[in-house]
C-alpha cells in the first residue's frame, strides 16, 4: 500500500502539513518497505485551483492512502473518486510518526 | 468620457457618489451608469426600475468519452486546476475554469469541444430621463468577475458619458474596470483603513496612467491623514462630503441625497467640472 503524507518538508523528519492542497511537499512510503520519496508541490502558493491539482499529483503517483490534516471541497471528491482512502492526522508530529501511527491502525479514517 | 468611481476599501461611498453624480448631471445630458461591482451590484437600489437582461457566457470544455484516452494532457495544461484526469474518468470543475480553451488545443485525440455556460448577466434599465443603467451581475460561486465586467462595459462602448461604479479592492476586477478609462475618482474616508486602501488603489490608477482625484466622504473636519497623502502624490481633493446624519438617512433609505439636501446637486456638478479639469483629461 503506497501511503502519501502531506508534509512541511521533503523528508519524514519534517512535521505533517495540516492543509492538503497547499502542502509544500507530498511524501510517499510503501507499507511493504522501501525508501521514502517526495514530490514538491509547485502549486502550494498558487492563487487558486490548488486542491484538484494536488489531488492529481497524489493520483499520478499511484497512492492508495492519503494522510493529511484537512482536505478541501474540490479535492475531496477527486481523491474519493480515485478510490484513495483518507486518514486524518491533526497532531504536531512528523510525517514519519504519522506513518507509524497509520501502520499501527491508530489513525481515524476521514469520511 | 468614461469616468470610474473607485475606492480600494469597501463601504466608503462609491455608489453614493456614482448615483448622485449621475442624477445631477442627467438634468442636462445623457448618462450611462455602469455598475461594475458585479459580485454585489447595488446601484440599482437607488434606481429601481424594470430591467431587461442578457446572459454572460463563458466557454467550458465538453469531453467526448469515446475518444478520450485519459492521457492527462488537458489536466496538465489547465492552470486553474479545473480538470483532473483519473484512470477511468475525467473530473471537471466548471466554476474553476477560466474559459481559455487551451485544453481543446492540447488534446491529441480531438476529444474536447467547447460549449457555452452562463456565469452571469447584464441588466439594462432606463430608471429616469437621460439615465441608462447597465448592471453587471455575476452568479454565485463564479470567479471570473473580469469577464463579466468586460461584457458589461462592452455594452456601454461609444457613449459620450459613462460613469462606472467600480468594485472595491485593487486586483483584477478594479484593473478591468479602470483599463481604458479617461478619469478616476477615488472615494475614501478619513480613517487609517480608508487611507491604507486608497494608497493601494491610487497606485493601480498610476500604473495604468489614469488621471485621478479624491472625494473624502464622512469627513468630520479633520482629514489630515488623507490630505497629506493626496498632496504627496499630487492627487487633488475634489470634494468633501461631511459625516452627516441626514446624508446617511437618505442613502440608507435608497434616496438620492441631491433630492433631500439642498445644495448637494450643485456640489456634484462642481465635482464633475473638477474631474474634467484634471490634467490629462480630454
Amino acid at each position: 500500500m503506497l501511503v502519501c503524507i502531506t508534509s512541511k518538508g521533503p523528508t519524514p523528519e519534517n512535521p505533517v502539513e495540516e492543509r492538503f492542497g497547499r502542502s509544500p511537499y507530498f511524501l510517499f512510503k510503501d507499507t511493504e518497505g522501501g525508501d521514502w520519496s517526495s514530490v514538491a508541490n509547485k502549486f502550494a502558493d498558487a492563487a487558486g485551483g490548488v486542491g484538484p491539482r494536488a489531488a492529481q499529483t497524489v493520483i499520478d503517483k499511484g497512492a492508495h492512502v492519503l494522510i493529511t490534516g484537512n482536505i478541501g471541497g474540490n479535492a475531496l471528491p477527486v481523491i474519493q473518486a480515485a478510490g484513495i482512502e483518507i486518514y486524518q492526522y491533526r497532531d504536531s508530529g512528523t510525517a514519519g510518526e504519522a506513518f507509524q501511527k497509520y501502520v499501527e491502525g491508530q489513525l481515524k479514517k476521514f469520511s | 468620457m468614461r469616468l470610474v468611481i473607485a475606492s480600494g476599501k469597501g463601504g466608503t461611498g462609491k455608489t453614493l457618489v456614482a448615483a448622485n453624480l449621475a442624477a445631477s448631471l442627467a438634468a442636462e445630458r445623457e448618462i450611462v451608469l455602469a455598475d461594475c461591482d458585479v459580485e454585489e451590484p447595488n446601484l440599482h437600489l437607488f434606481f429601481p426600475s424594470e430591467e431587461e437582461t442578457l446572459p454572460v457566457m463563458t466557454d467550458v470544455p465538453e469531453f467526448d468519452n469515446s475518444r478520450c484516452t485519459k492521457c492527462g494532457k488537458c489536466g496538465e495544461f489547465c492552470q486553474y486546476g479545473a480538470i483532473v484526469v483519473l484512470k477511468d474518468r475525467i473530473m471537471f470543475f466548471p466554476e474553476m475554469c477560466h474559459g481559455c480553451g487551451g485544453c481543446e488545443i492540447v488534446c491529441p485525440e480531438g476529444a474536447i469541444s467547447l460549449k457555452k455556460r452562463p456565469i452571469g448577466h447584464v441588466a439594462f434599465s432606463a430608471p429616469r430621463e437621460r439615465i441608462i443603467l447597465v448592471t453587471g451581475v455575476m452568479n454565485e460561486r463564479e470567479v471570473m468577475s473580469p469577464h463579466v465586467i468586460r461584457e458589461t462595459l462592452a455594452y456601454t462602448a461609444g457613449h459620450p458619458l459613462i460613469i462606472c461604479d467600480a468594485p472595491p479592492g485593487t486586483a483584477c476586477p478594479l484593473v478591468e474596470t479602470l483599463e481604458g478609462a479617461d478619469a478616476c475618482v477615488f472615494v475614501t474616508e478619513p480613517t487609517p483603513f480608508g487611507l491604507h486602501d486608497l494608497k493601494l488603489a491610487a497606485g493601480v490608477a498610476e500604473v495604468l496612467g489614469i488621471p485621478s482625484g479624491v472625494v473624502i466622504n464622512r469627513s468630520m473636519g479633520d482629514d489630515e491623514i488623507i490630505r497629506e497623502f493626496c498632496q504627496s502624490r499630487n492627487l487633488p481633493v475634489l470634494m468633501v462630503i461631511p459625516f452627516d446624519r441626514e446624508i446617511a438617512v437618505a442613502a440608507n433609505s435608497g434616496d438620492l441625497v441631491i433630492e433631500k439636501i439642498q445644495g448637494m446637486k450643485t456640489r456634484f456638478i462642481e465635482l464633475f467640472e473638477k474631474v474634467r479639469a484634471l490634467p490629462g483629461v480630454e
